[in-house]
């Protein structure tokens, strides 16, 4: 898998889809290629995660802990991208994101990306284009369940 | 040590100077003997004299004295009648002796000088030694005045013209002077005017020319210091080069620098330009004497009285007069000189109230433990300020016991902990041990049987293990075993030593005083280190320092053997599924995707700088191997690649850009570099590229590694390529590089590397997760399944601590002092605010162990501590507490019951 693959994958990622292809290209070569093998966690939920996963190849299941312990409430594949949030902001992870099969990953680590983003301002417009995008599906989504919750109550 | 240069040398060279004296005089007469010859020979083979009648002989070597006549009638006594011989027989004979005359005085010559020289040496080695013994019985006070750079200026370098002194100081006169008269003696034999006109001059000289030279003196005085403070400052910019960067104070230490050198060349071109006006002077008034001769000795010779080999002896002596003259000139100017450097020197080295001599005696024999309890009675500690450090203080605590000191900063705890140790004496009233004053007490009793660490440690530069084991070397307990030619070296040490008045002691000699460790052999004492290094939480760290040593497989067969069979089993663990892709090892038929093109290539570690990453490029039989392969335009363009990928990529980023760190192989300012290299060979390829582009490009080739930067450089007829290049290389090595790399070899050890890339020998997969930390946990394992750990962590004392101790952290360099401080096993051990930077937890584990430890540590016998702790609340661990404010002590008591009052101790522990 080359540097120009990783371009094709990351350019898949909606995140990143519009970004310039030599940006992409800065992100691959300077982010660390990381292979999970089967049964290893690429984070916990609870910890602080300090970076994004993007899945090159292979499969990962993502559980959250519940009273009645572990859920299973996603799997990702390859072009996807997980803990993305926790390179925007601080929060602790939200699941525990586990590999399925050998996993081949593109680790974009916190720092790297803000540096992106302060270096060309155009990234973090995109960035903020998509997460905009994403808060009205959310809030749309949103007001979509209270319409329901009402009609239900009322 | 006396204040005069001449006492100092005459009262310890005494005899030598006396029999030099002898020598001197002894070779006089030849001297003499060689300067009337010519005129004898002149006068008479060659222009007759004697040898007027036809067949006339002269005798030679006749000995006859001119005798009153009552011992012989004929006023005359002959003891040898001498030979017989003609006028150019006595040519040769005259001639012989003349030779013999050059061979003797040639040969005194050598033997005065070399005996000068020896003796020179001799008592400059002397002045040295005497100079550092002084630095070590310096009172605490007059050493923190004192600069580093600016003593070991005077001890090296302002001492060393008094070496070439020394040997003259009484001989040259004698020798020089002697000459002169000599010469003098002799013109005035020939003619009492011409010697008159000469020594007039020589008077002249004599009186005018120190006259000249007094600013001389004063300006080489001022020079001194200046040179001296600009060594002190030299050594400053080095010391506080971190506080030059973060201050941006370079500029400023430029000016300083700078005006120093100004104020220097000042007076050093000033000593030149009246150094050379004498010459002048000198110069002149010496060829105003031939002047004179040539007039007033030819009117002489004209008018018949005076015959002409008499002048001509004149002359040829008057030549070798200004010599000896301006070497006593010279002499002169010299003593002058080091009397100054010298007693400007003894001013620096002779402080008030230096330590006794017998406190730092030689003492073989193992030292009573102390006894009693100490009793500080009084004690007041005043600094050079006047401020007062602390006063009144009056407590006793057994010997026994362990005590913490609590306090603020500056509290008095710390100084509590000088005074106990000895490091600073007491202004007022005392500290006793037992039944002795403590400041009377010999360094030998509390060097071994006190042991104390402070916070700042300044360590040797040695490896660990010396530092540790420095506080068991007082004396040299066991002689080393010598062969015979080592022997005699010895001996001749010893010898010399004793004349020169330096220390007799073997420094090769065993001087572990293992008793004092307790311990029977070297074994013993290996186990105790580490025993040592675990209570201080050191071991791991020396554990890990020796992974990253190297070894010598010649002196440690053993242990290299084991690390290779270490290295097997670590191949094996690695066939397991779940590590398999974890390391990628050094295989001698298979390309290495983990590892460099350059290290594929080499398939070995590089020793020295011929075949190391940088000097790579330009190796000529490395080119000479890629050429025959065709790899090196596959190289070039592979670079060319590289260098175009990466300029792509990097070309709009600020060169300061966090990014650039993930781009390893090339520094940002290169960036433009390497474009212009791209753009120059945008339609050259390989053959038509200059050298210095083809080694730039095939640099960054050689440091590409495939699953680093996946670029897809590298495909498989490459790697084959690659791979039949690195056999090329290793068969054809030629003979100069043949020490140059160590080749991989699963069988053998690798001397050149690292002790864990020699278990390893491979390379750690790139982007495996946790892999680094995966490998390492097998090595470790691997390693105490084999009972490696001691014998790495030995691997690890040997780290050279670096000058200062730098290349420790703060905390290894307090850890390693404490370690230092209990491995001789001392009576009472004070710790001085060590640890501040550790958390508390992690001061509490090393204290409970070392508590614990001393407890037992005399086969039984508690030994005491007395802490100044970082942390107040870890007082509760110790019997004993007290607690200082202000320079007093305000309380004191079992800390539980401390506690339980709401007083000083109480407060200490809330404030946190």
């Amino acid at each position: 898998m080359s540097l120009e693959d990783e371009v094709e994958v990351l350019r898949s990622i909606p995140l990143f889809a519009n970004l310039a292809p030599a940006k992409l290209k800065l992100l691959g070569f300077t982010s660390e290629r990381v292979v999970f093998s089967r049964g290893q966690e690429l984070c916990r939920q609870g910890e602080v995660g300090d970076a994004a996963y993007v899945i090159i190849e292979g499969s990962a299941d993502i559980v959250v802990d519940t009273p009645g312990g572990e859920l299973s409430v996603a799997q990702v594949e390859r072009n996807s991208i997980v803990g993305e949030i926790a390179i925007l902001c601080d929060v602790p992870r939200t699941a525990t994101v586990r590999a399925l099969s050998e996993l081949q990953t593109l680790k974009i680590t916190k720092d790297r990306f803000l540096s992106l983003t302060t270096e060309f301002p155009e990234v973090a417009v995109e960035v903020m284009r998509v997460l905009a995008q994403r808060l009205a599906a959310t809030t749309a989504e949103l007001t979509d369940v209270r319409k329901q919750l009402q009609e239900r109550d009322g | 040590m006396d204040h005069s240069l001449f006492r100092y040398v005459w009262s310890h060279t005494k005899k030598d100077q006396g029999w030099i004296l002898m020598v001197v005089l002894l070779s006089m007469p030849t001297y003499f003997l060689f300067f009337d010859l010519p005129k004898q020979i002149v006068n008479g083979p060659i222009q007759g004299g004697g040898f007027e009648t036809e067949g006339a002989t002269a005798s030679f070597l006749r000995i006859a004295f001119d005798v009153p006549s009552w011992i012989s009638p004929a006023g005359r006594v002959e003891i040898f009648s001498g030979f017989e011989l003609d006028r150019f027989g006595y040519l040769v004979a005259m001639s012989m002796v003349f030779l013999l005359l050059v061979c003797i005085n040639g040969l005194f010559k050598f033997y005065i000088n070399t005996f000068k020289g020896r003796l020179g040496e001799r008592t400059l080695r002397r002045l040295r030694f005497d100079l550092v013994d002084r630095i070590m019985r310096f009172p605490a006070s007059h050493v923190r005045r004192m600069r580093a750079p600016e003593a070991a200026t005077m001890v090296k370098d302002e001492i060393e013209p008094l070496g070439a002194f020394i040997g003259d100081a009484f001989i040259q006169p004698v020798f020089v002077g002697g000459q002169a008269i000599t010469v003098m003696v002799f013109i005035m034999v020939q003619s009492v005017w011409l010697g008159l006109i000469a020594l007039v001059i020589v008077l002249f000289q004599a009186v005018i020319i120190p006259r000249l030279r007094h600013e001389l003196l004063r300006l080489n005085k001022r020079r001194q210091l200046l040179a001296r403070e600009l060594a002190g400052r030299v050594g400053e910019v080095v010391d506080t080069v971190a506080d030059i960067h973060v201050n941006d104070a370079s500029n400023f230490e430029r000016a300083d620098i700078s005006s120093r050198l100004a104020r220097i060349f000042l007076i050093r071109y000033e000593l030149y330009q009246r150094k050379f006006f004498i010459k002048f002077l000198n110069n002149f008034l010496a060829q105003i004497t031939p002047f004179l001769f040539y007039l007033i000795g030819g009117y002489f010779a004209i008018r018949g009285e005076m015959d002409i080999g008499q002048l001509i002896a004149v002359i040829a002596a008057y030549k070798d007069l200004p010599a000896p003259i301006r070497e006593l000139i010279l002499w002169d100017q010299r003593r002058l000189d080091v009397q100054i450097k010298y007693s400007q020197v003894m001013d620096q080295f002779s402080p008030e109230e230096m330590l006794e001599r017998d406190k730092q005696a030689v003492h073989t024999d193992a030292v009573a433990p102390l006894t009693g309890d100490i009793a500080v009675s009084n004690l007041g500690i005043v600094d050079d300020t006047g401020g007062e450090l602390v006063s009144r203080l009056t407590f006793k605590l057994p010997l026994t016991q362990a005590s913490a000191a609590l306090g603020k900063a500056n509290s008095g705890a710390e100084s509590v902990c000088e005074v106990l140790a000895g490091l600073v004496t007491p202004t007022s009233g005392q500290c006793r041990i037992g039944d002795a004053n403590l400041s009377d007490l010999p360094e030998y009793v509390t060097g071994r049987r006190i042991g104390y660490v402070g916070a700042e440690i300044y360590l040797r530069q040695a490896s660990v293990r010396d530092n540790l084991l420095y506080s068991l070397r007082h004396a040299p307990l066991r002689p080393r075993d010598y062969d015979e030619k080592e022997a005699r070296e010895r001996e001749r040490f010893v010898r010399d030593a004793r004349s020169a008045g330096n220390s007799e002691l073997d420094v090769r000699a065993s001087w572990e005083d293992l008793e004092a460790a307790g311990v029977g052999d070297e074994h013993e004492l290996g186990a105790r280190i580490y025993e040592i290094f675990n209570l201080v939480d050191l071991a791991d760290e020396m554990f890990v320092l020796g992974l990253r040593g190297r070894i010598d497989p010649d002196q440690h067969p053993g242990l290299v053997a084991r690390l290779v069979e270490a290295r097997k089993k670590l191949r094996q663990a690695l066939e397991h599924p779940d590590l398999a892709q974890l390391v990628e090892p050094f295989d001698a038929g298979a390309y290495n995707d983990q590892a460099t093109v350059a290290e594929n290539l080499l398939f070995g570690t590089a020793i020295g700088d011929a075949l190391s990453e940088a000097g790579l490029a330009s190796n000529a039989y490395l080119q000479t191997v890629l050429a025959q392969a065709g790899l090196d335009a596959r190289l070039f363009e592979m670079g060319r690649g590289i260098a175009t990928t990466v300029v792509e990529i990097f070309a709009d980023l600020s060169p300061d850009h966090p990014l650039f760190e993930q781009l390893s192989f090339m520094e940002a300012d290169e960036i433009p570099v390497y474009d212009t290299v791209l753009k120059r060979n945008a339609s050259t390829d390989f053959a038509a590229a200059g050298a210095e582009d083809r080694a730039m490009l095939q640099k960054l080739a050689f440091g590409y590694v495939e699953p680093q930067y996946r670029l897809s450089l590298l495909d498989a007829e490459m790697k084959t390529a690659l791979l039949a290049a690195r056999k090329a290389f290793r068969d054809g090595l030629p003979e100069d590089l043949g020490g140059a790399i160590a080749f991989y070899d699963a069988e053998r050890y690798n001397a050149a590397a690292t002790v864990q890339d020699n278990i390893l020998l491979g390379r750690i997969a790139y982007g495996m997760a946790n892999g680094a930390q995966r490998v390492n946990e097998e090595i470790g394992r691997i390693v105490d399944e084999l009972d490696l750990r001691a014998a790495i962590f030995d691997v690890g004392l040997d780290f050279d601590v670096g000058i200062g101790g730098r290349r420790l952290t703060v905390v290894q360099r307090q850890k390693l002092g404490l370690a230092r401080a209990l491995v001789k096993r001392p009576d009472y051990v004070i710790v001085n605010r060590i640890f501040a930077s550790l958390d508390e937890g992690q001061q509490a584990a090393i204290l409970r162990r070392v508590l614990d430890f001393v407890k037992t540590m005399h086969d039984g016998r508690a030994a005491g501590v007395f802490w100044a702790l970082a942390a107040p609340r870890l007082a509760d661990l110790f019997d004993h507490a007290q607690v200082y404010e202000g320079g007093r002590l305000v309380e004191q008591g079992r800390p539980d019951a401390l506690a339980k009052k709401s007083g000083a101790y109480s407060r200490l522990l809330e404030a946190g």
